[in-house]
């Protein structure tokens, strides 16, 4: 947890843009990112950080966009035996739940 | 999150203290702690998760909650602004620590040569006191001169940093090691230093050097 996602969100949210933080709570399995794990998420599409190797991150996306609109936040729950996830493509076959919240 | 709750909790991490956001995931209602105070099982979780550096679910009275403690940066105290310095530096900040080069010759350690890293021009062994390295601190000495690097040993050896790393030939340590000895240092003490610096790749120019040092310093934070 060392790259400071939580300033660039700040950063952002100074310069005006409406964001969203996605944080990983829990894992099973082969989950290439720990708990803790966060992506930043601007309206205008901006992106920093990361949730998974790059497997989920278009969906958070659109979820995170849907809780700038309408500022209630989300619990996502991705794996194999979600039909969702699989669209996705979550390769590692590894298990995680995101949380998404709106900052401000 | 709200922004009153991100200011705070950057507030706390530049000022060097660790602190745990706590997040109900049925509605996002957040905490701060240790500033606000919370019920028993919620303050202990924080508190391990503070200790560990680890996150951490909970479940309470049928709410679920997440743990995630937010520490300040890693330190890494660099003794001698040289070559391999001025390449360790920026890959130490890119791993997330907070980098201090330490060297009172002020030829070298120079804004110049370290652009945006912070400088301490004292010598090695007051400024390592001052800096007081802790678990979570690396400290790295680079400059081959008994002078500078002895005195910075000595303190680090005394202080519970997690990695302590001296550059020098096996003979240029051999030596060094028995100057520790004479300054009273034991076994376990002598075996807490890397020497030769660095994981073994063969590294040859500066960068490279810097490269096998910070993946030490990586490997022995992640329990390698």
């Amino acid at each position: 947890m060392t790259e400071d996602i939580l300033a660039t969100a700040a950063a952002w949210a100074d310069s005006g843009e409406t964001v969203a933080i996605a944080t990983v709570v829990e894992t099973w399995g082969s989950s290439p990112r720990p708990a803790g794990s966060m992506l930043a998420v601007t309206a205008s599409g901006r992106m920093e950080g990361s949730v998974s190797g790059g497997c989920i991150e278009g969906a958070v996306a659109d979820a995170a966009r849907e809780t700038m609109t309408t500022g209630s936040p989300q619990l996502l729950d991705f794996g194999i035996s979600d039909e969702r996830a699989w669209e996705v493509g979550l390769a590692c076959g590894g298990k995680l739940k995101v949380f998404v919240e709106k900052l401000g | 999150m709200r922004r009153e709750t991100l200011d705070r909790l950057q507030a706390a991490r530049q000022a060097g203290r660790g602190v745990v956001l706590l997040t109900r995931l049925s509605d996002g209602a957040q905490h701060l702690w240790p500033d606000e105070a919370l019920p028993g099982t919620l303050a202990e979780a924080a508190q391990a998760a503070l200790d560990s550096d680890r996150t951490a679910r909970l479940d309470i009275e049928g709410e679920a909650w997440f743990v995630q403690p937010h520490n300040p940066p890693l330190r890494l105290l660099v003794v001698g602004a040289v070559h391999v310095a001025q390449a360790l530096a920026p890959l130490g900040a890119a791993m997330g620590f907070a980098v201090t080069i330490i060297d009172p010759r002020r030829a070298f350690a120079t804004a110049e040569r370290f652009a945006g890293v912070s400088l301490n021009h004292d010598w090695p062994d007051e400024a390592l006191a001052a800096l007081a390295p802790d678990s979570r601190t690396a400290v790295v000495t680079l400059t081959h001169d008994p002078k500078l690097d002895d005195p910075a040993l000595d303190v680090a050896l005394k202080s519970p940093a997690f990695y302590i790393g001296a550059l020098g030939s096996k003979r240029t340590h051999a030596k060094r090691v028995e100057r520790l000895r004479e300054a009273g240092h034991g076994d376990a003490a002598i075996a807490r230093i890397a020497a030769p610096v660095g994981l073994d790749i063969g590294a040859v120019t500066a960068p490279e050097i810097a490269l096998s040092i910070m993946a030490q310093v990586v490997a022995r934070r992640r329990g390698r």
